[in-house]
């Protein structure tokens, strides 16, 4: 049973606000959704190995090579705010 | 000329024989555009002076007489999640209204080498998240073939702007059915390609383990064409597989006797309309009188698809999503006191609600809690999900089905999550499993479009490719003669 609480903290974890009204919305939601992942549990997997990636262990490598990286001014041309060729945000530390 | 009834293919004999030029192409279309954008709403960006641009570099090209590319003077839409330099990416949100990439997905880079003319972004589903085109910021895209119905989803503008002959092709991408799904309900056809077939370097990722770039055409062999165009390995994608460089078109019109089709007893298990389930029988009965053989197969493993998959794309959504934060582009929230309050104040107005849930879903599978009982858990359901299509791939060359159980919805009708997610019951274990599949438009049923999907092995395009040929065009001759 999905309770408020759970919402609060699953948006915490996300960084998302949800106002109280959402919560509720989200709880039914989320209860719904649930309801019908849980059918997953009834299948018997013992000895079944997971899947990650289906061609995984063909993965072609290439070398490690030195290249030049993407221009500094390219590289924050979309960035919120920006200051000497730096992304500026807020102090993080005191 | 009726130019934008031409197919891709014909355009390009067009140009070569001069009977028309690139500009006269990209201009009728652009006409096109123009005329029914206001109602439809398939593109988010219209790049008309780029289009102008490369189509005029592109006829002094042919009157240099300098080689031409595969692509030369076909007009091409791109799904709105695929980076283009220069050009807004959005992903049809609020999130990246403004985003303008510093780079360019490959599968750009390889239409523009191929002198393929790009004429806009297409509209989405924000985030490819969703089956209706109708949760993007920059309002929903209706369906060509009836307006009042959606024309499916994610890629529903690329869709619905192939049908509406605004492009002659498009490029989309798939991670559960967003580019077979639409392509059925807007009557045109779709290719999801093998996992790693193509590129991904570029592509938004929502769920990486899942996600691929296709294409929508309005016949199989506008598909094919561009579909080779695309394929290939990229040293800037470590998943994308070394193949040597494959011609769809060749052989594309070989005989299909002999060819072994299976037909999913589980599929056929599921509720779904009747219209559809007539087509697609009458389409096996046509594959039998083309000198297939085909025989009904198990995939017992079909039950657990829709689940898996919801827990699968949500987990990988939610970590995907995590790097929209505010900081280095995109959308910033104007009102913060701290940094913590500059991501969730940034997120919370810029992700949709659709969005919302499926990245605070994928938290909660993901949680250490919950790890085991869904996300592992999905992950080896996947396993045999996986392994019934290869017990049947050992005897069969492809499996058909519809590619959705339903015909196109009503726009504005309730979007109950969890029914729309029933009308990908067909296409999400393809993706699930990692292999190919193209649907194409079998008929219709009450005046609208019904999708038959041919699924095939790991990089075994050219045998879906060939089916769906011989059945177009035995549907065009209407019967071979």
């Amino acid at each position: 049973m999905i309770t408020k609480d759970d919402i609060r903290d699953v948006a915490e974890l996300c960084k998302l606000n949800i106002s109280e009204e959402e919560v509720e919305n989200f709880r039914k939601d989320f209860s719904r959704i649930l309801g019908y992942v849980d059918l997953l549990k009834t299948a018997d997997t013992d000895g079944v190995e997971p899947t990650y990636h289906v061609n995984s262990g063909t993965q072609p490598l290439r070398d490690d090579m030195v290249e030049d990286s993407m221009p500094v001014e390219d590289t924050i041309q979309n960035a919120p705010e920006e200051q000497y060729g730096y992304f500026k945000l807020l102090r993080v530390m005191d | 000329m009726d130019i934008i009834g031409l197919s891709a293919r014909q355009m390009q004999e067009k140009l070569m024989d001069k009977e028309l030029s690139a500009r006269d192409i990209v201009e009728a279309h652009l006409e096109r555009i123009e005329g029914i954008e206001p109602e439809l709403n398939a593109f988010i960006t219209v790049t008309r002076e780029e289009a102008l641009r490369d189509a005029d570099d592109l006829d002094r090209k042919i009157r240099d007489g300098e080689r031409l590319g595969a692509l030369a003077g076909i007009p091409v839409g791109i799904k709105d999640n695929i980076i283009t330099s220069g050009i807004k990416t959005t992903c049809g949100s609020k999130m990246l209204e403004d985003f303008i990439p510093p780079y360019e997905a490959t599968v750009i880079e390889r239409i523009k080498e191929e002198d393929g003319i790009v004429l806009g972004k297409t509209n989405l589903d924000e985030f490819a998240i969703g089956s209706l085109t109708d949760t993007s910021y920059f309002g929903a895209t209706k369906n060509p073939v009836d307006l009042n119905r959606t024309p499916g989803g994610s890629s529903g503008g690329s869709a619905a702007a192939v049908q509406a002959q605004e492009v002659a092709v498009t490029l989309g991408s798939d991670t559960g059915g967003s580019i077979r799904q639409p392509a059925s309900y807007c009557g045109v056809v779709g290719i999801k390609p093998t996992y790693g077939l193509v590129s991904r370097y570029g592509l938004v990722a929502v769920a990486n383990s899942l996600d691929q770039i296709g294409v929508f055409g309005r016949d199989v062999s506008d598909s094919a064409l561009i579909l080779g165009t695309i394929a290939g390995h990229d040293r800037r994608d470590s998943t994308s597989m070394d193949m040597e460089s494959i011609d769809y078109l060749d052989d594309l019109d070989e005989d299909i006797k002999g060819m072994r089709i299976g037909l999913p007893r589980e599929y056929f298990d599921i509720d779904m309309n009747d219209g559809i389930r007539d087509r697609v029988m009458e389409a096996v009965g046509i594959f039998e009188s083309l000198g297939a053989k085909v025989d009904e197969v198990s995939l017992p493993n079909t039950k657990w698809a829709l689940a898996t998959y919801y827990v699968l794309a949500a987990s990988e959504i939610s970590s995907n999503l995590s790097r929209f934060d505010g900081v280095r582009y995109g959308y910033r929230a104007a009102e913060y006191e701290s940094l913590d309050e500059l991501y969730m104040n940034t997120r919370t107005e810029a992700f949709g609600r659709e969005v919302k849930r499926r990245i605070m879903a994928g938290t909660y599978f993901l949680s250490r809690e919950h790890a085991e009982e869904y996300y592992r858990k999905a992950l080896q359901l996947r396993t045999l999900i996986r392994d019934d299509f290869d017990r049947v791939f050992e005897e069969y060359d492809i499996i058909i089905s519809p590619t959705t159980p339903n015909l196109p919805f009503e726009r504005g009708a309730e979007n109950d999550p969890l029914i729309m997610a029933e009308s990908d019951t067909f296409t999400v274990p393809v993706n699930l499993a990692g292999n190919c599949a193209i649907s194409i438009p079998c008929g219709d049923v009450e005046g609208l479009p019904a999708g038959l999907q041919i699924i095939g092995d790991r990089f075994k395009e050219r045998r879906i490719l060939k089916a769906g040929y011989a059945f177009e065009r035995y549907l065009s001759t209407g019967g071979g003669r």
